[in-house]
């Protein structure tokens, strides 16, 4: 077997998706946000991790997914990256999954030109497909410019 | 090898505080040449340098350090006597060995650069002192045993610790060697009878050329007389790794958060116990927090300490004499700030030297002290540190820098002619103003005080200037303590706390009732408060930061937070006013990078997170202070001009004659200028004056209007001829005109809705201002009735000619 890798999973607008396990730090229930006005939209507010202020993202906003409905409370995947932890808001949580090289696909050329910059690809798991999300990219400098 | 590099290592960082020393002690120096203390200081520090070199084999440098040691002990034994030229070749020396030091600390080599032309210019600078003399050793040489040759070969061994007695006593590196066990003492009398025979080299060096010891011994050897020099000073002290002392001190900023959790919590509960625990938590992490920040406090000598170097520096080169004084070298600030603040002072300091203080015949010629003084003076208050700067030099002319603002298109002339002096001073600090090439020349300040300004206020910082022509200036500093853990005011607003670092805070408003109504004015939409008669231009947080406003109209209570920022005040309208509190400042997220009204995140005792607002950046998001505000302001003005529908305008009021008044747009005004009378010239009938390269008609407005009473002007009426004339220049596409007027009397923003018809041609109407009927002149009108008037009264007389 070559290549196997653990994923943290996760449901975004009824879509599954996983993160490397080693890039999540940890994930939280929801927590209480302060909002930043004038932030970019992709940013729902901060959030304190123990005394760290954390910057939290909405990742329906981030992929152009439909809005939650609004009592719909977000769970906080928080991800590890250079510039310390970013927490991404999903819609629930799903278990730790195992998936090797020869279920990966890359995304095909119908994905929209910014979802494909964000997914960098599929996971053919047996009931369903697990989108691999690039989380580089996802907290990257675009989401600064999208508004 | 590895013990080699450590050696090398604890070298380059003693040299380099010696280093500084030896910039220190040679301009002192120069204030008292004959001083053996500060003398034989330099001499040492040198030497050592020398000394160690030699041993780690960094010859280049060796070489350098050598030469200056031999000017240097030339000096200290009276046969040189110090001189600018002297002490210039020394301090090129210290830095030669600097540049040498860094590239030995990049490379591990002492570079390849060539000093051979210090070297040369070193040596002949010598060339005063009797030939053939051995150059002295004097570390080496007060070695006891041939006592009889060292008398002779150093007429002054006393010089090197001259006061044995007082300082702690420095062992030879002779019997350093042998106390160790290292070299007997007829090995140490040996090797010194050879330098007494021309050997130029140390005892160590020779010791270890002659396989008595190794070189690692000598270097040891060096090292504990040097420990011996600062052990007083080094006992108590201990290097500690800064990234360790920010750990801890976001540690306890941590600690301080849990606290005031812990506080809040023990609020609400009975135990005792639990409430007395709570209370020594409370204690200790106070003094802790004190405890942390002291560790990262220093000095501010650690950046005073290169400005006489840098001063002396300038002030040669400029060919001025120029005594620098500090007080209250000793205050305290935190790291981060000392580094945040050297650049903005030392460029301060440099345009004093440079700009501020005159030549010594310009001074003399203005009976002042041929020597000019710089002032350096620090001192805590407040919970901040304040800095002063002032120099005895020529101050700041403003009429100069406003006219340079002008021209630069910073401001308009009337902003020019309405501004006070403190307004005026301050516009050196505009960024247009700073750039120009030749205000250094003109107005004697002002390159770079725009980036000083913003260096300082990233730090929380304020800079004030005054300035007296001819007395000096006199530039005020003032910067928080430290940056961290600050403390700030809480607001509210639509729902959301918001700390606002209390150093930007004047004061807070509260208006209720009918006050809360009716306080809150508008100018042209843009709402102001009259705070005890001055106008506060109000921001409304809601509405600057996007989120929902209530319905305006039914709040009872407006609170104003009044603020600074840039050196201006505005208000900010809240929700609420809560408390002030200690915060810690943490950064935002990458994400959040570009919000400019974000100073900052903190948690706040109940766990959650409160934005803290940049003062300044949120003055520049509502306008309220920028730059382009007031051109806007000025633009706005003409704009209502055209606009019927607005009313308010700012006027220029005039007096007419017969006491009358007039009141002129001063939209329409392009300059206020005065001349003299006997600048006024005659072509034909008409006055004309030279003004800005090209010819300017002249205009008095009563020629203008048709005057109901024909006053009759006699002789006893014209005006004495040393009064200037004050003319109000008017420009339209085509052509300028001079008004000439009696007197410009104010400037004034009032409401000219309710007009009197007009009562004689080349008035728009009538309006009350300052309780004084005026007259609204019609400019346009009058001057295009002018023009016409001229150009018939012009083809008139052609066609008569």
């Amino acid at each position: 077997m070559t290549g196997q890798q653990q994923f943290s999973t996760f449901f975004v607008d009824r879509l599954f998706f996983g993160v490397e396990v080693e890039k999540v730090q940890e994930v939280l229930r929801h927590q209480e946000m302060t909002r930043v006005p004038l932030a970019p939209s992709v940013v729902r507010g901060l959030i304190n991790l123990r005394g760290q202020i954390v910057t939290a993202l909405d990742l329906r906003h981030r992929l152009e997914l439909a809005e939650a409905p609004p009592d719909r409370l977000p769970l906080n995947v928080v991800i590890r990256t250079a510039d310390g932890p970013v927490s991404l808001l999903v819609d629930d949580i799903g278990d730790v999954v195992e998936a090797g090289d020869d279920t990966f696909e890359h995304p095909p050329d119908t994905l929209s030109q910014s979802a494909r910059a964000l997914i960098r690809g599929v996971h053919k798991l047996n009931d369903r497909l697990m989108h691999v999300l690039d989380t580089q990219k996802v907290v990257g400098q675009d989401a600064n410019s999208k508004r | 090898m590895n013990e080699l590099d450590d050696i090398v290592k604890e070298f380059l960082v003693e040299s380099n505080e010696n280093l500084d020393q030896l910039d220190r002690d040679l301009v002192a120096l120069e204030t008292d040449p004959t001083s053996h203390e500060i003398l034989s200081r330099i001499f040492r520090a040198i030497h050592t340098i020398k000394g160690t070199t030699g041993f780690l084999g960094f010859s280049k440098l060796e070489s350098v350090a050598h030469a200056g040691e031999n000017l240097l002990s030339k000096l200290r034994d009276a046969v040189l006597t110090l001189n600018p030229e002297i002490t210039s070749a020394l301090l090129a020396t210290v830095d030669a060995v600097r540049e040498m030091l860094a590239s030995i600390e990049a490379s591990g080599q002492d570079g390849d650069r060539d000093y051979s032309a210090l070297i040369e210019r070193l040596t002949a600078l010598q060339t005063a002192s009797p030939a053939g003399s051995p150059l002295p050793q004097p570390l080496a040489s007060a070695v006891p045993p041939p006592a009889k040759a060292v008398a002779e070969a150093q007429p002054a061994p006393e010089a090197e610790t001259p006061k044995p007695e007082a300082e702690p006593e420095v062992k030879p590196i002779g019997e350093i060697l042998i106390a160790k066990g290292r070299a007997t003492p007829d090995e140490i009398a040996g090797a010194i009878e050879q330098q007494i025979d021309g050997d130029p080299r140390h005892v160590g060096e020779i010791l270890v050329e002659q396989g008595v010891v190794q070189s690692s011994e000598v270097v040891e050897a060096l090292k504990t007389q040097n420990e011996t020099r600062a052990s007083a000073l080094s006992a108590s002290n201990i290097r500690v790794d800064v990234a360790h002392l920010d750990k801890l001190m976001n540690l306890v900023g941590e600690l301080v958060l849990a606290r005031n959790q812990i506080l809040q919590f023990s609020a609400a509960q009975q135990d005792a116990a639990f409430l007395g625990t709570t209370q020594r938590l409370n204690l200790i992490t106070t003094e802790l927090q004190e405890g942390v920040m002291k560790t990262r406090m220093q000095p501010i000598d650690n950046i005073w300490n290169k400005f006489p170097r840098v001063v002396r520096d300038l002030a040669t080169s400029c060919g001025k004499r120029i005594r620098v004084e500090m007080e209250g070298k000793e205050t305290e600030l935190d790291k981060t700030l000392i580094e945040a603040i050297k650049d903005p002072l030392t460029h301060i300091v440099r345009n004093s030297a440079d700009h501020g203080i005159e030549r010594p015949e310009q001074r003399e010629a203005q009976g002042k002290p041929a020597e000019g003084r710089l002032f350096l003076r620090a001192y805590h208050e407040g919970g901040q540190v304040n800095i002063e700067i002032s120099d005895d030099g020529a101050g700041i002319a403003l009429d100069r820098v406003k006219r340079k603002a002008v021209d630069r298109g910073l401001i308009t002339p009337e902003q020019a002619a309405r501004m006070g002096e403190r307004e005026a001073l301050n516009l050196i600090f505009l960024p247009g103003l700073s750039t120009a090439e030749k205000v250094t020349n003109v107005s004697g300040r002002g390159v770079g005080m725009d980036v000083v300004r913003t260096n300082l206020e990233k730090i929380g910082g304020t800079i004030d200037i005054q300035s007296q022509l001819g007395k000096g200036t006199t530039l005020k500093i003032k910067i928080p303590l430290t940056l961290a853990i600050i403390p700030a005011l809480i607001v509210t607003s639509a729902g959301e706390r918001y700390a606002i670092p209390q150093i930007s805070l004047l004061e807070l408003v509260r208006l209720e009732g009918e006050e809360a109504r009716k306080g809150i004015e508008l100018i042209h939409g843009a709402p102001v408060y009259r705070l005890r008669g001055n106008l506060l231009p109000l921001a409304y947080l809601n509405h600057e930061l996007g989120l929902e406003t209530p319905a305006a109209g039914d709040q009872d209570v407006i609170n104003i937070v009044v603020l600074h920022a840039d050196d201006r005040q505005f208000g900010l309208i809240v929700d609420a006013v809560n408390d002030t509190e200690e915060i810690v400042v943490k950064p935002l997220g990458k994400q959040l990078k570009g919000l400019t009204v974000f100073a900052g995140a903190t948690i706040m005792g109940d766990g959650r997170v409160a934005l803290i607002l940049d003062v300044l950046g949120l003055a520049h998001r509502a306008k309220v202070i920028s730059e382009a505000r007031e051109r806007a302001l000025v633009e706005d003005v003409a704009a209502r001009e055209r606009a019927a529908s607005e009313n308010r305008q700012t006027l220029l009021l005039l007096r007419s004659q017969g006491d009358g008044r007039i009141a002129i747009p001063l939209s329409l005004v392009t300059r206020l200028e005065e001349f003299p009378r006997s600048a006024l010239e005659k072509t034909g009938n008409q006055t004309v004056v030279q003004y800005r390269d090209s010819i300017l008609p002249l205009v008095r407005i009563a020629d203008l209007l048709q005057e109901r009473r024909r006053l009759t002007r006699g002789p006893q009426d014209a005006p004495p001829v040393d009064t200037p004339v004050q003319v109000v220049v008017y420009s339209d596409e085509e052509r300028s005109i001079g008004l000439v007027v009696e007197r410009i009397l104010d400037i004034v923003e009032e409401d000219i809705s309710k007009q009197q018809a007009a009562s004689r041609d080349g008035i728009l109407g009538t309006v009350v201002i300052q309780r004084r009927v005026t007259e609204l002149l019609d400019l346009e009108g009058l001057i295009r009735t002018h023009a016409a008037l001229r150009s018939t009264k012009d083809s008139l007389q052609k066609v008569s000619r």
